[in-house]
């Protein structure tokens, strides 16, 4: 699942940026020392093909509905963990440019749930189950446990980013509910399809598999150093996001009561207050009631204040109006441009 | 079969409509990039309720679209497309925010307003980013990618994945359609056949990689990949940033919407 | 320079799984020479090319190239000289617009980037397609698409180009452009390909490949009309002798 930028806010955004950046910055240092430059035509060409194939549907046997294949376990298996994330991440900026699906602001977060997760903790799973070597079985559990791993922890943190971010009411523990088991079953197709994919190829192509399995250094680092990578990414990100919400007068009740997004409205309120002054300023008929008259003081439990959440009435007036302009300045330029053209012509 | 029509359809269109020659697209790929991203930056970092200090930034888009003369319907058909897990996630908001509020003499939910300011949000900033690469295109953004000093290595791979896109989408939908012909019948690939169908594909892809990375070492390719030189952005591609960057940030700071509003009303009276 | 050639000294090649591809063959080609391999599906034709490019290495016998014996530290060398045109266009053609893709080989070697524009645009007036340098790769035509697959190996300014079927899948008006095309460059021309009607347009010396191995090596007119020859390698005589024949 795609975490779009409507749903996170800049911080983040950025946080998140930073941390894909880091490891995609030591994939490409990696990937340039260990591996031969065949290795990146590889890459491009895989990545269309998985691009290509998320379009396949597979029909799911018993429910009339069909599933696909979100593909990043499949090329961490192909390409080994550094070369399968740097194809990841060019597949999803493709896809937040194209498509829409995701985003320039939430590529970090899309780059960190989609790719990290597959390529750096769920493949040293794959890893381990088949150490002694491939065989159909081994395959199939690898690629069961890791997509599922994978999928868990990529749904997981799409909760955690927008939960930090404060866009939606939903609470934590509906939220987490609601998606975990989505992807449970995400996650078993998933790993069906990877693992018959790359079962087909390890018959057709054993040396593949097995190379890119023996080649990656990251086949000798045990499970647990990993484990510990993660963990300290994960403090690290946890860190920078308290550390920011330290910066707020609340301090750690900022990110319980974000969820419930009632501080917002007090972050709000300087912005409002000189929003007001201004308003007051410009309107010349105070009293007619338009105009806020009860900036700054604390909003009554019960029915809130209009003019705090920015929808007066000369908010929705003006609101229509901003509209009706900008598209009547956007067809009065088309007219123009067409005017000049048809007149260039004669 | 027809997601992977439109995909390779959508593709198409966007390239198609990156080779016009407006002002637009004429200006320096990057400080569009950028431009993008303040925009980005600053309609996400509106608060969750509002919605009037949000809307004079569609006059970005706006603008946009007819300076650009890229074609409004198709790119927000695109966007339409990705509304729903939006729509999905921020309908709880109304059912969870539940704090009576009077707009306009209408008492409605509080999460209401979040609900349809983060549709806002959404068809913004989608939006935008569609109409960075429609009146850019892949390649000029390779270029804006290396100013900014992505290495090399990784734009080369975005390359040929963006290039061999449409080759292997019309490759998967070439067997697609070969599947449907002879099982009309069902709605997707049956499992029995998951396997060989994506492996043959997976293994004519390999031999594709092949070939491309022959192609490329005959003529001298040594894992360096040699990209031309960077132009720089020129004193019209910085004012258009500033302009846009400045209408941004007091868009941000001043309700607009309200402003107006209450001029409009005053006129009124 | 004159003395340009390609010396290929009882070469042989097996696959790793033991099929023999080319069993000893030997031929010269001299400076400005074009020449036409032709032979049945699975005679040797592309293994034999791939052999001359150096993406793969005989096992026994030698190739030289002007003199130079192929190896893995003279390829760089080699490979200026000889410009591969692949069989699909698809292939050669990785990068986002034609002159990208143009640019690359020159690039590769290091020239200035002034250099690099006028070879591309050189290359490109060559084959005729100036107009199409910003387009995007992918969406040529089929036939635009062997035009800048072929200026994409002339910027490389190559004594000699190997070409693997130039004219499959192209439309008549196509076909007939690259013809066109490949009689008025001076380079030494080796070409392999089904499309005998072209061989026999573009090429005066062919070589019959059967088996991995040379059924015979001579004159284009004699060895196309002769229809045991051909029958014998699974091969038919060009239509424009047939229909000669029959009228």
């Amino acid at each position: 699942m795609h975490m779009a930028d409507a749903l996170i806010s800049p911080i983040v955004g950025g946080t998140m940026l930073a941390a894909s950046t880091g490891v995609a910055a030591y994939s490409i240092k990696k990937v340039q020392k260990d591996l031969d430059e065949k290795k990146v035509p590889f890459m491009g060409v895989m990545g269309a093909f998985v691009f290509s194939a998320q379009m396949i549907n597979f029909s799911i046997p018993a429910t009339g509905s069909s599933g696909h294949l979100g593909g990043g376990m499949l090329l961490a298996i192909m390409l080994g963990p550094y070369a399968g994330f740097l194809t990841m991440a060019s597949i999803l900026l493709i896809q937040a440019l194209f498509f829409g699906d995701g985003g320039l602001l939430a590529y970090g977060c899309n780059v960190w749930n989609l790719g990290v997760y597959t390529c750096f903790l769920a493949y040293p799973l794959f890893l381990w189950v088949t150490k002694k070597g491939f065989n159909s079985k081994r395959i199939f559990w690898g690629a069961m446990v890791s997509s599922l791993i994978a999928l868990q922890l990529g749904a997981f943190s799409v909760v955690l980013e927008t939960l930090f971010s404060g866009k939606t009411e939903l609470p934590f523990g509906v939220f987490v509910l609601l998606m975990q088991p989505i992807h449970l079953a995400i996650g078993v197709v998933e790993g069906i399809v990877t693992a018959v994919i790359a079962t087909f190829v390890w018959k057709a192509r054993p040396e593949v598999l097995e190379q890119t399995a023996n080649g990656e250094p990251i086949g000798s680092l045990s499970i647990k150093r990993i484990l510990v990578v993660i963990l300290v990414a994960a403090v690290l990100i946890g860190g920078s996001l308290s550390w920011f919400a330290s910066e707020n007068p609340d301090g750690l009740e900022w990110s319980m009561e974000k969820t419930a997004g009632s501080t917002e409205l007090e972050t709000e309120d300087e912005i409002h207050q000189a929003l007001s002054r201004i308003q007051d300023k410009i309107a010349i008929l105070p009293d007619y009631g338009f105009s806020s008259t009860n900036e700054g003081d604390t909003k009554p439990e019960g029915v809130l204040s209009n003019e705090r959440i920015g929808t007066s009435i000369s908010g929705i007036v003006g609101g229509f109006l901003t509209l009706i302009l900008a598209i009547f300045i956007g067809f009065l330029i088309r007219f123009f441009k067409k005017k000049r053209r048809v007149s260039l012509k004669k | 079969m027809s997601k992977i029509n439109n995909s390779l359809y959508n593709i198409r269109l966007l390239d198609d409509l990156a080779q016009k020659e407006s002002v637009v697209h004429k200006l320096h790929p990057l400080i569009k990039l950028l431009t993008t991203l303040v925009y980005l930056i600053v309609v996400v970092s509106f608060e969750k309720y509002d919605i009037s200090a949000l809307l004079p930034l569609i006059f970005y888009p706006v603008l946009l679209f007819s300076i650009s003369e890229l074609p409004v319907i198709p790119i927000l058909k695109r966007v339409l497309f990705a509304m729903p897990f939006i729509i999905g996630i921020g309908i709880w908001n109304p059912l969870f925010d539940t704090q009576i509020i009077i707009v306009a003499g209408i008492h409605i939910a509080r999460g209401w307003l979040a609900f349809f300011s983060l549709v806002l949000k959404c068809i913004f900033t989608v939006t935008a980013s569609i109409l960075l690469i429609a009146s850019t295109g892949m390649g000029p953004l390779s270029h804006a990618l290396r100013m900014l000093k992505v290495p090399k290595i990784f734009i080369l791979q975005l390359t040929l994945t963006y290039r061999y896109l449409s080759v292997l989408m019309e490759e998967v939908s070439k067997m697609m359609r070969a599947h449907s012909l002879r099982a009309p019948q069902q709605k997707g690939i049956h499992p029995a056949i998951w396997g060989c169908f994506c492996g043959q594909l997976i293994l004519r892809t390999f031999d594709r990689a092949k070939r491309v990375y022959d192609a490329m070492s005959l003529r001298g390719f040594h894992g360096e990949y040699p990209a031309g030189n960077l132009v720089k952005p020129k004193v019209s591609d910085f004012v258009y940033f500033i302009s846009w960057s400045v209408f941004f940030i007091l868009i941000r700071i001043y309700n607009l919407s309200d402003l107006m509003g209450d001029l409009f009303i005053e006129v009124i009276k | 320079m004159s003395e340009f050639n390609i010396k290929v000294t009882n070469i042989c090649f097996s696959y790793p799984d033991g099929y023999e591809a080319i069993k000893d063959l030997s031929f010269d080609i001299r400076h400005g020479e074009s020449v036409g391999i032709i032979g049945a599906n699975g005679a040797g034709k592309s293994t034999l090319l791939m052999i001359l490019m150096g993406l793969m290495f005989p096992i026994c016998g030698e190739i030289t190239i002007d003199g130079v014996l192929i190896t893995k530290n003279t390829l760089p060398k080699i490979r200026q000289s000889l410009g591969m045109v692949f069989q699909n266009p698809d292939d050669q053609l990785f990068l986002s617009t034609v002159y990208e893709d143009v640019a690359f080989g020159p690039r590769n070697y290091k020239l200035d980037e002034e250099e690099v524009c006028n070879r591309v645009c050189d290359a490109l007036e060559m084959v005729g397609i100036s107009h199409l340098k910003e387009r995007a790769s992918f969406k040529l035509s089929d036939g635009e698409k062997r035009l800048a697959a072929i200026a994409s190996v002339l910027s490389m300014q190559p004594e000699a180009l190997i070409m693997d079927e130039p004219t499959s899948t192209l439309d008549p008006k196509a076909r007939r452009r690259i013809i066109q095309l490949l009689n008025s460059l001076h380079h030494t021309k080796i070409i392999t390909s089904h499309d005998l009607d072209m061989i026999l347009d573009t090429c005066e010396r062919v070589i019959v490949i059967k088996e991995g191995r040379i059924a015979a090596d001579g004159k284009t007119k004699d060895l196309l009309s002769d229809e045991t020859l051909l029958d014998h390698c699974g091969l038919e005589m060009p239509l424009s002798f047939q229909k000669r024949r029959s009228t």
